[in-house]
């Protein structure tokens, strides 16, 4: 109950940032030049202005900004995210078709980067200043400094096309017909590569900041105390000094639970995958106001849910904060 | 029977090599039954409708479902595929089509001039992009019984404008599921049902697009099991999926113009323009008269003679690219008027003189004039063209500023808000220059038409020109008034088009019977086959 009276103050706390954002992206929009009609006329190559009058009509772009933007956010209200132009179909269907791609994309590759981030991180931390420490941060910091374009284009070059063992991209293998298991394991192999393009810039992230913070909380005195007790070193490292150097990670994850769902435009596009980053970067091009509006909406939902959940873990890693109730 | 000795060799030396490489012979000759063909979607469309919109985007996927009346032959000419047979009266007011019998839909029902009737009236008059203008002056279709659609024009339609027009602006859709609410608004739109050899079966947004063979198709099944659409946004994706043998076939240019000419090189794959002529295009610069400079005809001229255009096509587009001559493309060969209209070749110290002459001399620095270039989005040739532009007119002292915007800024300033002085893009040719060609030379254009005459420009020799042989049915009189429509427009110099394009296809060497017809990307591909 404690729990969920939280989470209604935080929502409600977070209902003026998510208005003006809406509002902000809307007029934002209103400045690009062009409107859907535009880039409807752009993707079929051509038009007479009978038809371009035609479809403003029919989309409502004949209204003015204001009586737009009004439309938008009393439909909002009632929980209706309009209708897509792009798509033809309500917005509320066209992010729900595209919500398992990206939540599947984020969470494999945020798992990855936090699991292998941690691991790294730890080893680099207790060898500090020797090989391990100087190797694992070397390559991290190659991570970090490579674009994932081209890390997603070289993995296709060398995992595909040469070496034939991953497939080059999309979700699954359409001209095969299999079905349960072997479908989901179809997906994993078709998952791997993007998972890891995507995973590799976080996991030089993750690694550097475990690595630091394992590098504090080891010289601190507790862990000195600990020490001195006789505890072996395994014990402290796992008991002692991990649980307090999880914080920050912890913090970091809550901050890219979002930076994942727009970061993934690029290993979307390399890999053909059909996630939320790819439509939020269509609407944009295509000027489908409801769509942008609509994703813009869900992700700030979700960033908002993450913040919460990581404050939730906050309190159970460390006692003395809490959640404020 | 005169068995001679030679004709007795021959026969024998056949059989030899049959035995020889039995395998070759026949697959040479008979198509390999089933498979499937794997294509590069670049570009989703809002709708997949080819009566509603005109767009190779919706050719390339509904082109295999639902039929036009007429296609294009080997040799680029009409030939009937819904219409068996069409003929004009002498003022070209009337054009009678007699329409294939024993037809159906892949719902079963029967195709008849009732569906042809209401797709003209319903979806080419009043909602297709192109069609609206073609037929604006369509008053009835008749269809005195269903295999006979009469189409009354008010004004003469040149019936070879018609049937060079209909391939892509002629695709039939079913009356009886279309006939209730706003065709647009159809979820058929999005799940096309037609009448040929292959029948849509899924489409997964932002993945993919299945259809599989029609056993009933009325010229006999197909030869593929399957046609699968994967939809690709990024072109070195594109390209690395062909590699990996994940994509057959990339329509339309969908790769990069590098991946192009080193797939050109790998025997697995054929990279060409054949099977494309039906989809020429050129590259525009157009000119804003409002620019008080630009209005004076020897400062445009200036500007063409400062260009390269050998140089830029040589060692930026490749094989992919040849000089243009104007707006009508070599190869249209009912039209093209010849190579000897008006032309402006590389010439710096002529353009020096010409700028001269218009009285505008070198300022600080050398400028004599400062201009925003706009390019179109589409396309990595444009970019580089609105890059040679700049350099090359910096050179003879203008300072070029290019402005880049996404495809829907870019119309909405050029052709509605007319905030450019050059810009630059593609000038789509669809086989009668009274499609889509005329249009930007013809003034009256509403503000906001893309692609059109929206210059500040205005010539009545020339609107006169385009208006008679819009209208003239006799085909070798309007030949002749294209031609003199060529050389007024290339000397008047609105808008300049110095390069010529085809698309380039890429796919699998192991595809037969592909690119057999001069708007193959779009055409039905019932004969198409893929080799073991």
């Amino acid at each position: 109950m404690r729990v969920l009276n939280l989470a209604g103050r935080r929502l409600a706390a977070s209902i003026p940032t998510l208005i003006l954002i809406l509002v902000g992206v809307f007029l934002l929009l209103q400045f690009a030049p062009g409107d859907t009609v535009d880039a409807m006329m752009a993707q079929m190559g051509g038009g007479d202005a009978r038809t371009a009058e035609d479809l403003r009509r029919f989309y409502g772009l004949d209204l003015s900004v204001s009586a737009q933007l009004g439309n938008y956010l009393w439909r909002l209200v009632r929980f209706d995210l309009g209708f897509s132009a792009i798509y033809g179909k309500p917005v509320a269907t066209v992010i729900a078709e595209r919500l398992p791609a990206t939540i599947l994309l984020m969470t494999a590759s945020l798992s990855f980067a936090f699991f292998f981030g941690l691991i790294l991180g730890v080893i680099a931390a207790r060898g500090v200043n020797k090989w391990p420490d100087t190797l694992i941060s070397t390559v991290g910091l190659i991570f970090y400094a490579t674009p994932s374009f081209w890390f997603g284009l070289m993995a296709i070059v060398v995992f595909s096309i040469y070496l034939q063992w991953l497939p080059a991209g999309g979700l699954s293998d359409i001209t095969s017909t299999a079905t349960g298991i072997r479908a989901v394991l179809d997906t994993a192999r078709h998952l791997i590569l993007p998972t890891l393009t995507l995973g590799l810039i976080f996991l030089a992230i993750y690694l550097r900041i475990m690595r630091a913070s394992m590098l504090e909380v080891l010289n601190l005195d507790f862990v000195r105390t600990a020490r001195s007790k006789g505890l072996d070193e395994t014990r402290i490292i796992t008991r002692h000094v991990l649980r307090n150097a999880l914080l920050p990670m912890v913090t970091l994850i809550g901050l890219q639970a979002g930076t994942m769902l727009g970061g993934s435009v690029v290993v979307e596009s390399v890999f053909s995958l059909p996630g939320l980053g790819r439509l939020a970067y269509e609407s944009v091009v295509q000027r489908d106001l409801n769509t942008l509006l609509g994703i813009i909406f869900v992700s700030a939902l979700l960033v908002i849910t993450v913040n919460f959940i990581v404050d939730l873990i906050y309190a159970r890693l460390d006692p003395r904060i809490t959640t404020g109730v | 029977m005169n068995f001679t000795r030679r004709a007795a060799l021959m026969t024998s030396a056949a059989i030899a090599a049959n035995v020889v490489d039995p395998f070759r012979a026949f697959a040479q000759t008979a198509p390999r039954k089933g498979g499937v063909f794997v294509v590069h979607y670049g570009a989703e469309q809002r709708q997949l409708n080819p009566s509603i919109q005109a767009s190779t985007g919706v050719y390339i996927v509904s082109g295999k479902i639902q039929e036009p009346l007429v296609d294009l032959d080997a040799a680029g000419n009409p030939v009937g595929v819904l219409a068996e047979s069409w003929e004009s009266t002498p003022d070209g007011k009337t054009i009678t089509f007699k329409l294939r019998r024993n037809v159906t839909w892949h719902d079963g029902k029967p195709f008849t001039s009732a569906d042809v009737q209401f797709t003209a009236m319903e979806m080419w008059k009043k909602v297709l992009n192109y069609g609206t203008t073609l037929q604006l002056f369509l008053t009835a279709v008749d269809t005195p019984d269903p295999h006979t659609a009469i189409f009354r024009y008010e004004r003469p339609m040149p019936l070879n404008l018609l049937l060079r027009a209909l391939p892509d602006l002629g695709y039939i859709t079913a009356k009886h599921l279309y006939e209730n609410g706003d065709v647009r608004q159809n979820p058929l739109n999005l799940a096309p049902v037609g009448t040929g050899p292959f029948k849509f079966v899924q489409y997964e947004r932002g993945q993919h697009i299945i259809a599989d063979r029609h056993d009933g198709y009325w010229k006999g099944p197909a030869n593929l099991d399957r046609i699968v659409w994967r939809v690709i946004t990024d072109r070195s994706a594109a390209a690395a999926q062909m590699e990996a043998g994940q994509l057959h076939y990339s329509p339309f240019s969908g790769l990069t113009i590098s991946d192009m000419a080193r797939l050109a090189k790998d025997r697995r794959f054929i990279v060409s323009t054949k099977g494309n002529e039906g989809n020429a295009r050129t590259n525009t610069l157009e000119f804003n008269f409002r620019r008080r400079e630009l209005a004076d005809i020897k400062v445009r001229q200036a500007i063409a003679h400062a260009i390269n255009v050998p140089f830029f096509i040589e060692n930026f587009l490749g094989d992919f690219a040849k000089l243009g001559t104007g707006p009508i493309p070599s190869v249209s060969t009912d039209f093209y008027p010849g190579p000897n209209t008006p032309q402006y070749p590389y010439d710096k110290a002529r353009a020096i003189r010409l700028l001269d002459e218009a009285g505008l001399r070198p300022g600080a620095g050398g400028t004599r004039l400062t201009l925003r270039l706009l390019p179109a989005p589409w396309g990595e040739d444009i970019s580089l063209w609105a890059t040679f532009i700049q350099q090359s007119l910096g050179e003879v002292g203008i300072r070029v500023e290019v402005v880049r915007n996404d495809g829907g800024g870019f119309l909405k300033s050029v052709y509605a808000d007319h905030a450019f002085d050059l810009a630059t893009g593609w000038h789509q040719y669809r086989n009668d220059p009274a499609v889509s060609t005329t249009v930007w030379y013809r003034s009256g254009q509403p503000a906001g038409a893309p692609w059109t005459n929206q210059w500040g420009w205005k010539d009545d020799v020339i609107d006169k020109v385009i208006d008679d042989a819009a209208t003239e049915v006799d085909p070798v009189k309007r030949k002749a008034l294209y031609a003199e429509f060529v050389t007024k427009a290339n000397a008047a110099l609105p808008l300049w088009m110095p390069i010529e394009q085809i698309f380039v296809t890429t796919i699998t060497a192991r595809a037969r019977n592909h690119s057999n017809t001069p708007r193959w990307g779009s055409s039905s591909w019932h004969d198409l086959w893929l080799a073991e």
